[in-house]
């Protein structure tokens, strides 16, 4: 082997040794979770998930009140943020002129930049106030029903998945614009050609491109899933599942949060560790499966 | 014109204005918060505010002073352990594009961008609290640059990729290695939107607050030591934001603000200069 190969060799070698470490962080994050969990993994089983007993004091684990609470709180989150995410991708993909297009995109930016920790400093002072008044408007008729049971106290789900979907909203969007960007051309052409109306032409793409939003949907519900300060601010740290939108509850990066740093035997330790391990778990699920998606899109105009 | 034509083309007006409606909804709350935020804050934000210790509960005035100092510190120590990794590692995922590491990295990186901040503070509790017994600002700097270097790399092969391929092709025809191709022409010449983006990545981590919560934990005094707890902006934000004195939801409003004006003119910076170089890369 001549020198300059063996260089070349070295190069290749040495950056790569040390990109290594992203996968190795990856892989020790999987571990060090699961050794720090095992102490509740064995004492609980599956039944952690299941037991809605959450009582440190008596040495009680069950997470199902904080699942329960992620997902119903950013399911809601989707359920308000999708539309709006998608309207402004097709915005800004076909509506838009051009020197129209800059500010919204610089402004869902911003958006995406402003800091969970003021999202949730603007949503004890602004948003509860505003959210406890619209429960208290709610009619006692409605109120009657699981869905608005409940005293109106402004904190919990509802605040909760609006915040949320604010946040999220920016993901979605421009993951949506850069998919409905690379619908070819040909595919709107062809509508337009069979005398489709506008929406008619964007419903085509959406539907081209339907793997990929869906892909830009999911990594939005990733975000969501993991979201804490804003969430925690806002949701009224109280492990009790409800289906109600205007009951305090707890999501599992909120009891984190909380807890953390006051889990003061190992059992306790292990059982919020177990609660990040499988936060971890479905995130890593869903942002796999959202690039799969959305990389599919753009792999079939290649 | 028949029902059926003037039903198509109402849809799609509703459609047109739905999707118009859409971009203002976002834009509302954004402008809420803004608003909020510098209401609130702007009287708040005295030079005591930026310079002073806080104050024992009950007593009004004091500062964030030494928060501000610790977030810089926290920031610092991020960016010292993810930007050599993320641009070393960025150089190679751009230099050996198709191979089986580059192909890890890049999966890993868009894995470890999308694991949740809490998660990386467990992960950071664990090798840099438990073992030494006791939180501190490594291991709050240790939380905050794992979750840089997935920005890193991106922004490294990204911008590798923006330099002209004539430059490569000139370096190499002179009889460069490859190895040095890259650190002497390629690397430089992609230099200031790396460093760009590394502002980029420290802003956003600057705005970090759950990672920190039990790794850096907290501090209400002065301190430079990497091996004790060390106050933080945003935890100070967190902690005064759901207390209940008055006075300190003032502070946290200023914090707010502080913490904002940062991010919005990294951003606003770093957007001016990246849209320079792409210019001066496609002229």
């Amino acid at each position: 082997m001549g020198r300059r190969a063996r260089e070349r060799g070295g190069f290749r070698l040495g950056t790569g040794a040390v990109a290594l470490l992203v996968p190795l962080l990856v892989a020790g994050i999987a571990v060090v979770l699961t050794w720090d969990s095992l102490l509740s993994v064995r004492q609980f089983g599956l039944g952690f998930w299941k037991n809605s007993t959450w009582d440190p004091v008596a040495g009680v684990f069950g997470a199902f009140p904080f699942i329960w609470g992620t997902l119903y709180s950013s399911l809601l989150a989707l359920l308000l943020s999708t539309p709006i995410a998608l309207g402004i991708a097709v915005f800004l993909s076909d509506l838009s002129p051009r020197p129209l297009r800059q500010p919204p995109v610089f402004l869902t930016e911003l958006l995406a930049a402003i800091p969970s920790i003021v999202y949730g400093l603007w949503g004890i002072f602004v948003l509860v106030p505003a959210v406890r008044r619209i429960e208290t408007l709610t009619p006692a008729w409605l109120r009657r029903f699981p869905l608005f049971e409940g005293p109106p106290v402004g904190v919990g789900l509802l605040a909760a998945g609006l915040i949320l979907s604010v946040m999220v909203v920016p993901f979605t969007a421009s993951v949506a614009r850069e998919v409905l960007k690379a619908v070819p051309a040909n595919q709107r052409e062809g509508a337009y050609a069979l005398g489709a109306t506008r929406w008619e032409a964007i419903r085509m793409a959406l539907f081209y491109g339907r793997q990929g939003i869906m892909g830009a949907v999911m990594l939005g519900l990733g975000r969501a899933l993991g979201e804490t300060m804003a969430v925690t601010m806002v949701i009224g740290n109280t492990p009790r599942a409800s289906l109600s939108l205007f009951a305090p509850q707890y999501t599992m990066a909120a009891v984190i949060a909380n807890e953390f740093s006051e889990a003061a035997d190992d059992l306790y330790l292990h059982a919020l560790v177990e609660i990040g391990l499988v936060l971890f778990v479905i995130t890593v699920a869903i942002n796999t499966l959202s690039r799969l998606l959305i990389w599919r899109v753009g792999a079939e105009r290649a | 014109m028949n029902g059926t034509r003037l039903r198509r083309r109402l849809a799609s007006a509703a459609a047109v204005g739905f999707c118009i409606l859409s971009v203002v909804l976002a834009l509302v709350p954004l402008g809420f918060i803004l608003f909020f935020v510098l209401k609130e804050g702007l009287p708040a934000l005295t030079f005591d505010f930026l310079t002073r210790l806080p104050k024992p509960v009950g007593e009004e005035g004091g500062g964030m002073g030494n928060a501000i100092v610790g977030s810089a510190i926290l920031i610092a120590l991020a960016g010292v352990i993810a930007v050599p990794i993320g641009i070393v590692s960025g150089i190679h995922v751009a230099e050996f594009r198709a191979g089986r590491v580059a192909t890890a990295v890049r999966f890993a990186a868009d894995v470890l961008n999308g694991v949740p901040s809490i998660v990386v503070g467990i992960f950071a509790y664990s090798i840099a609290v438990m073992p030494f017994g006791r939180f501190s600002a490594l291991a709050g700097g240790v939380a905050l640059g794992i979750m840089m270097i997935p920005l890193i790399v991106r922004t490294t092969e990204e911008l590798l990729n923006l330099v002209p391929p004539s430059l490569r092709d000139g370096a190499l025809a002179l009889g460069a290695t490859r190895a040095r191709a890259v650190f002497s022409v390629i690397l430089p010449a992609a230099l200031p939107g790396i460093l760009t983006g590394v502002l980029v990545a420290l802003a956003r981590i600057a705005g970090e607050t759950a990672p920190l919560l039990f790794t850096a934990f907290n501090n209400r005094f002065w301190s430079a030591r990497l091996d004790q707890p060390i106050g933080s902006l945003t935890v100070q934000i967190y902690t005064y934001a759901i207390s209940p004195y008055d006075d300190w939801h003032r502070q946290a409003w200023a914090g707010a603000t502080v913490l904002i004006g940062a991010v919005l003119l990294f951003s606003l910076l770093a957007r001016t200069v990246i849209r320079r170089l792409e210019r001066m890369h496609h002229a």
